[in-house]
């Protein structure tokens, strides 16, 4: 029996999944050592020092291109750039998940387990402290991101699929109030994602059939096997069009793509407020980068292929998120359509054959971003006694009650629907002008004309904020405490920047685009 | 029409070339800036400038003709007479780069001279006739205004500041024409001559854009240059859409009817800018882009028919009105039409038509002043039948008067004798039968000037009083009104002799102006019968008139044959404008509003019910259901399969 080689490992380019990682399991022991008075500030310590630890690691490990790990890992432009993104929006995400004074307790359940609409629950909804579970839970989810958009094999990227999701199913059901909706979203969207995990396994296992027929190399799924075998395999190719359908269904249905949306709507609308700007921020950024990897490393070769089958569910996505944005009358399923929209814009970016397109969606991913989790943050703030208000009715007059807030969430709409001076004109535009570039002019067409589409239930909330006279039912905005008015700071300067100076970071990510294989 | 395109000459014009602008000529600038900056004082200090207001702007101009006069002796001491100025990039946006830049040379210096010359007497004119109007500050601030843009009109190195000027005074004459904006007929006459303005600045907008579509450019010395590497037909084009502008802005067929109504505005912004100054803008143009005119003899062709065509209109109706400030506006009109007349002739009656431009500059504005000065003296009397005998009462308006109209009816020695005439004879100078019919319509003009302007004359100051009755004593005008009448008047009589001969030596430094190379071509009659015949035209009809209204004339109006009635309607031309375009216009906008409720309105709520109805149904897909999600979610899935599969099998692109 020959001696077992062990593959090489860059600690340090993987220091930032590691930190996190680590941070997790600390997190779990603070639950069981850590008092229980102070295991929220240590937890929220502890997580928002590992995502900075990791955030400082990535910084430092800019410069690099390898592979790592025995081919398991890619540390490459797009990797680091969506890393840190996905960093950047998660340290926000932490400190909205962190506030405890917008609402006694936090946005969280304090015991799960128990009945949901009992006197118990009726009793905990009062204040009781919320569970501390979650910062452990975000370090895994952020862990598994990390992971995802840098996997370089399929088993890597379909364990950090599963790395991330479990934690987000947990995650979806601790809502404090309303826990029957929140229970029900977290069912639901662990029944479907373990259905969609299975698509992308099974296709994984006809890309590996695939790449068998590959002369002079051994089967594998990693990208470069599969990019190889792409060109000159000699197997079935029903076997690399199955597959690849497959593996897209699975990531399209992270993405939230039509028809493989159906999901985000309940989702967003259960799970509580800041994890669901944790979902449409940093899930969005990690399974683009994923389908960024995939089609641009290991399936380059087919590219003529699957253009066409991708642009048509990148149409269908934007027709559905726009058009039946148009009805919504609750403000979380107006943004979760909003963010299936935008999921097709950024489809448009993920099908420019360009290096233009590459660094075109990770551009939007992080200007997306910031925009989404600062509209969440305002969702926050909208309530009253019974917890958030989020029927459309009840903000009607609410630029009468709360200028500031009202005129805040006014300026992200805004960004939603593409004005220019906000960072969602400039990511249209980027993913735009690339799709054109590359020959998908339809695509953009496409892209236009649901925006403009779009941009009336956006306007229709602006409209109703300020144009309508304040009911007996609408809430004020709760003052915001300091974590939250951080997280809202961030997002909507950001918003205000990367329209009027988009330039720095548009050069950082056109320095980003180009993939290791 | 083809033919002609294709049978008109090309004649490249050799590389213009302008110099740079040094030392004092450097300064040129202020000509712009000071009448703006007192016009924005005005403007912006409001009430507390009334007091002294109209003093700052009579010395603005002031200040602005003294630089003016000091730059023209700066460039007579020079070698190349074409200094430019540019001050900054003003536009750049791809490859469109627009100079914000001044070209001071002869023909920009002696426009300069003749507004801010005669702008400064005019100015000061007015001090005294609105004196009683609580708007004089304001008044003088749109006067200010109009210098400011007319100067940067003649001044711009290119046209899109050229342009600038151009809107510039089309805003100042919109102001002041409706300057008394309470009058319904003054707020209407502004809106006519803002839309008839407005057709012609079209044109000389899309001729712009023309140039820098051919030419990438639009400064004077890179168009003149590249003129000649564009075909006939561009050239046409342009040439044909710089004329439209022309004539919107000179009052010339088929855009006249404007001017005459704009004397609803006070009598001196008549006088400056619908007589001395703005109305010829339109010749300033086309003098300007001679290359453009000379290089297509189709295009001269087409000037030349306007030109003639309008003189006669002018002329004609001129004959039935018996509104003085009217006469004087048809006959504005008429000796414009002789101006167009000149530079549609090309060669060295380009040069001509400048040195009747300016003649005409000093007559008219002091006819016009004349009129203001008895209407002063008349309680605002404006109808010429109901004047008389005021030679009498108003001496010095009466020989000044007197200056003006010899002036204009061409008799040797006043300045309209040495500036027309040389005009007709350049009409009979044309190589084919129109020598004929140009010649002919020139020298009728003639004639026809010369009885209009002595049955005003005669009606005004000779005859019996036919006063109304509320005026026993007519009084002569206060000195600051008359002092500026008599210097005009000194320039009725004597700048015709003077700048005859120089102006035109003057001129030839101006690029393409330089008329003198070309052959001068045998006219069709000898050069003295012309001038025996011009004279003895003016004299016919100076003495038809004379004999016929030297006892006065009805105070009612009189039943008229066809043509003094077509003639008293101004021959038709605002019933034509009426049928072929007011009324199709409404028409039309009535339909685009029905078209705009029914059909876009329509159709974008339609669009907008159909995206709603269809997310209300799409909506009931989403039922909550997780069993429905995977139902979905499986269709989906085949589909995409089934897409994939059908890609590879070579069904799908």
């Amino acid at each position: 029996m020959s001696e077992l080689k062990l593959p090489s490992i860059d600690y340090a380019a993987l220091a930032p999944t590691l930190i996190l990682l680590g941070a997790a399991l600390v997190g779990v022991l603070v639950e069981a050592f850590v008092p229980r008075r102070l295991r929220h500030v240590v937890q929220l310590a502890v997580a928002l020092l590992a995502v900075l630890g990791a955030l400082t690691m990535v910084v430092l490990n800019a410069n690099d291109r390898l592979v790592t790990i025995g081919g398991a890992i890619a540390i490459d432009g797009p990797a680091l750039f969506l890393q840190g993104a996905i960093l950047v929006l998660a340290a926000m995400a932490l400190l909205l998940i962190g506030e405890r004074t917008v609402e006694r307790g936090g946005a969280f359940v304090a015991q799960a387990a128990v009945t949901a609409e009992s006197a118990d629950d009726r009793r905990q909804a009062e204040g009781a402290p919320g569970l501390t579970e979650v910062y452990p839970l975000i370090s895994f989810a952020v862990s598994g991101m990390l992971i995802f958009v840098a996997a370089n094999d399929l088993l890597t990227m379909f364990i950090a699929l599963e790395v991330l999701s479990l934690p987000l199913y947990l995650l979806c059901a601790l809502a404090r109030r309303r826990r029957l909706l929140s229970q029900e979203a977290a069912m639901k969207y662990f029944l479907l994602g373990a259905y969609a995990s299975a698509f992308f396994l099974f296709g994984v296992a006809l890309v590996y059939g695939f790449t068998a027929g590959t002369p002079d190399r051994a089967a594998g799924v990693d990208f470069a096997t599969i990019h190889a075998a792409v060109a000159e395999s000699s197997s079935s190719s029903v076997l690399l069009f199955g597959g690849m359908a497959l593996i897209a269904i699975g990531l399209l249905f992270k993405a939230g793509a039509a028809p493989f949306h159906v999901w985000t709507p309940d989702v967003y609308q259960g799970a509580p407020t800041p994890i669901t700007g944790f979902m449409a921020a940093c899930t969005k950024v990690a399974a683009f980068g994923a389908l960024l990897r995939v089609f641009h490393v290991a399936f380059e070769g087919a590219r003529w292929d699957f253009t066409p089958v991708l642009g048509v569910v990148a149409v269908l996505t934007m027709l559905v998120g726009a058009v039946l944005a148009v009805t919504q009358t609750d403000i979380k399923r107006l943004l979760a359509y909003s963010s299936i929209a935008n999921a097709g814009y950024l489809l448009v970016g993920v099908l420019a054959p360009t290096s233009e397109g590459v660094s075109g969606t990770m551009f939007y991913l992080v200007a997306y971003g910031f925009s989404v989790l600062a509209a969440f943050a305002v969702v926050t703030l909208v309530r009253d006694a019974d917890g958030e208000a989020t029927h459309l009715s009840r903000w009607a007059g609410l630029g009468q009650r709360s200028p500031f807030y009202a005129g805040l969430f006014t300026f992200v709409l805004l960004a939603f629907a593409g004005i220019p001076a906000t960072s969602g004109f400039t990511s249209k535009f980027a993913v735009f002008s690339a799709a054109f570039d590359g020959g998908q002019g339809w695509l953009v067409i496409a892209g236009v004309l649901t925006s403009m589409v779009l941009a009336f239930p956006y306007l229709r909330v602006v409209v109703l904020m300020w144009l309508s006279e304040p009911g007996e039912s609408t809430p004020a905005v709760v003052m915001p405490g300091w974590l939250t008015s951080a997280a809202l700071t961030v997002g909507v300067v950001a918003t205000l920047v990367l329209g009027v100076f988009p330039q720095p970071l548009l050069d950082l990510a056109a320095g980003a685009a180009e993939f290791v294989r | 029409m083809m033919e002609i395109l294709a049978k008109a000459p090309v004649e490249p014009v050799g590389a213009v070339t302008y110099g740079t602008a040094e030392g004092l000529l450097g300064s040129v600038w202020l000509l712009v800036a000071i009448p703006l900056v007192s016009a924005a004082i005005l403007l912006l200090l409001g009430r507390r400038a009334d007091r002294w207001g109209h003093w700052l702007g009579v010395a603005s101009v002031g200040v602005a003709f003294l630089l003016g006069l000091t730059y023209f002796f700066q460039l007579r001491g020079l070698e190349n007479r074409s200094v430019e100025l540019s001050l900054w990039d003003f536009i750049a946006v791809g490859d469109l780069r627009v100079d914000f830049g001044l070209l001071f040379d002869p023909l920009a210096a002696v426009f300069v001279l003749l507004i801010t010359g005669v702008g400064f007497l005019i100015h000061l004119y007015a001090v005294e006739y609105m004196a009683h109007d609580p708007g004089r500050r304001r008044f003088f601030a749109y006067f200010n205004l109009f210098v400011a843009a007319m100067l940067l009109l003649v001044l711009g190195n290119n046209y899109v500041m050229l342009f600038f000027g151009w809107e510039g005074v089309g805003l100042a004459s919109y102001l002041l024409i409706s300057f008394w904006y309470v009058r319904p007929a003054a707020a209407t006459a502004g809106k006519k001559a803002f839309l008839m303005n407005r057709v012609g600045d079209a044109g000389l907008l899309i001729g712009i854009f023309i140039m820098f579509a051919t030419l990438g450019t639009t400064q004077y010395d890179e168009v003149f240059t590249g003129v000649g590497s564009l075909t006939a037909t561009t050239v046409l084009l342009l040439g044909l859409l710089l004329l439209l502008g022309a004539a919107g802005k000179s009052g010339q067929f088929p855009l006249q009817a404007w001017l005459p109504d704009a004397m609803e505005g006070p009598t001196p912004v008549s006088a400056l800018i619908h007589a001395a100054t703005m109305v010829t803008a339109g010749v300033y143009l086309i003098a300007r882009s001679n290359p453009i005119f000379s290089a297509n003899s189709t295009l001269q062709l087409v000037v030349v028919s306007i030109g003639a065509l309008t003189l006669l209109l002018g002329a004609v109706i001129g004959m039935a009105k018996d509104d003085i400030k009217r006469v004087l506006a048809w006959s504005t009109v008429s000796q414009i039409g002789y101006m167009f007349l000149g530079v549609g002739l090309g060669g060295a009656a380009y040069a001509l038509a400048i040195v009747h431009l300016l003649a005409h500059g000093f007559f008219k504005a002091n006819m016009f002043l004349g009129a203001g000065s008895v209407m002063h003296g008349m309680k605002d009397q404006v109808d010429i039948r109901r004047f008389g005998g005021l030679a009498k009462y108003m001496k010095i308006t009466w020989l000044t008067f007197m200056a003006g109209w010899l002036a204009i009816i061409g008799l040797p020695p006043f300045s309209g004798f040495f500036s027309k005439e040389p005009i007709i004879v350049a009409a009979f100078e044309r190589d084919d039968w129109t020598a004929w019919l140009f010649g002919m319509a020139a020298l009728l003009g003639a004639g026809l000037t010369a009885f209009y302007m002595t049955r005003l004359f005669v009606l005004t100051f000779h005859g019996p009083a036919r006063w109304t009755e509320e005026i026993d004593h007519p009084h002569e005008s206060p000195k600051l009104m008359t002092i500026p009448l008599i210097l005009l008047a000194v320039g009725s009589i004597a700048a015709g002799a003077l700048m005859v001969g120089p102006v035109p030596e003057w001129l030839e430094a101006t690029a393409g102006l330089g008329g003198g190379s070309e052959a001068a071509h045998e006219t069709v009659l000898s050069h003295l019968a012309i001038t025996i015949l011009s004279i003895g035209v003016t004299v016919v009809g100076a003495g038809l008139a004379w004999f016929l209204f030297r006892r006065g004339t009805a105070t009612e109006p009189q039943p008229a044959g066809v043509l003094v009635t077509a003639a008293r309607k101004n021959l038709y031309t605002d019933a034509v404008n009426e049928t072929v375009f007011e009324k199709p216009g409404i028409f039309l906008t009535r339909a685009l509003v029905y078209l705009d409720n029914r059909g876009i309105d329509g159709l974008v709520n339609a669009l907008a019910a159909g995206v709603g109805g269809g997310s209300g149904r799409l909506r009931r897909l989403q039922t909550g259901f997780v069993r429905s999600y995977a139902t979905t979610i499986l269709a989906g899935a085949l589909l995409v399969v089934a897409a994939f599969l059908a890609v590879e099998a070579g069904w799908l692109v």
